[in-house]
């Protein structure tokens, strides 16, 4: 179902767990799925001794991928026209993500109504991982 | 990069919105999605970063028959650089990824062949208590599809960073 503009208004928030403790396997099935097999977020034991980080991380397009869930099951299937990120901190297996949506403003452009929204993404420890803009058309 | 031939499979889809752990039924089903607004399985709004597997000279992909630099029996097949203590050789696996933004002219869907090319944009520095000197490099990307028609534009960030920012 696609928002309307009768049933929001600015200030409005969108809360959803995006997951639960993230598991290596997931940044596996995603790396596969996207194409991108950087050994940083597969590869233990590359990630260790040669890049020297503390373990593998997700892709950051895995949590944009993640958060784009929660953006359109507020603002409907196929509504999005924009949605831009920038990822803040990384994203570590174990770490459970909760994304927020909360309506900026509400605009005609072009004879359609969008909605602009704000997203921001977060971990366990409430420290943001993401943050973004979407803007989406509604009803009227 | 260059992607020439992105043709969009279902399948593919599939996959990816399996990945994303997102169950939305548009991305998997035709009969329920045919019903809907959007008249046909769509593809997720960040599916068209995994036009990767169709641009021939992705390096973050091993290619038959030539070297890749992921762990084998050593950390890494490369050979390995002296490195400072501290210091992030994250840089031969191209950095991080800072930003991205996608534009939708339209949703990407099944039978869709894009094509895409990039652009090289904006170069900055950046100081970083945490990560020492931060280097970004922008690159604006069109996919187009098999009539020409543009469907997204995206505009990606890299970042290479001096030190590693463990957790």
């Amino acid at each position: 179902m696609a928002l309307s503009k009768a049933k929001i208004k600015v200030g409005d928030t969108h809360t959803e767990v995006l997951v639960e403790d993230l598991r290596r396997t997931q940044i596996v099935q995603y790396a596969g799925a996207s194409g991108d097999y950087n050994p940083v977020h597969t590869d233990e034991k590359f990630v260790t001794e040669v890049a020297g980080y503390p373990t593998v991380f997700a892709h950051g397009m895995l949590t944009m991928g993640m958060t784009g869930m929660l953006v359109t099951n507020y603002v409907g299937d196929g509504r999005l026209t924009k949605y831009g990120v920038r990822f803040v901190n990384q994203v570590w297996p174990g770490d459970t993500l909760t994304g927020t949506a909360e309506v900026a403003e509400i605009r005609e452009e072009d004879g359609q109504t969008l909605v602009d929204l704000t997203v921001t993404t977060v971990n366990q420890d409430d420290v943001p991982v993401l943050a973004g803009t979407a803007t989406a058309r509604i009803d009227d | 990069m260059a992607i020439e031939d992105f043709a969009v499979e279902a399948s593919h889809i599939m996959m990816f919105a399996r990945s994303i752990g997102d169950p939305n039924q548009v991305y998997y089903s035709d009969s329920y999605a045919k019903d809907g607004e959007t008249g046909g399985i769509i593809a997720p709004p960040t599916f068209a970063q995994a036009s990767a597997q169709f641009d021939e000279e992705y390096f973050l992909r091993p290619k038959i028959g030539k070297p890749w630099f992921g762990s084998g029996k050593e950390g890494t097949g490369k050979p390995k650089k002296e490195k400072k203590e501290g210091e992030s050789s994250g840089s031969a696996a191209g950095g991080l990824h800072a930003e991205q933004h996608f534009e939708y002219h339209r949703h990407i869907k099944p039978g869709d062949v894009l094509s895409a090319t990039v652009k090289q944009g904006e170069t900055w520095e950046k100081q970083s208590k945490r990560a020492g000197t931060l280097k970004f490099s922008e690159t604006v990307t069109e996919y187009r599809d098999q009539t020409g028609e543009l469907v997204i534009t995206a505009r990606g960030v890299a970042v290479t960073t001096e030190k590693v920012i463990g957790s």
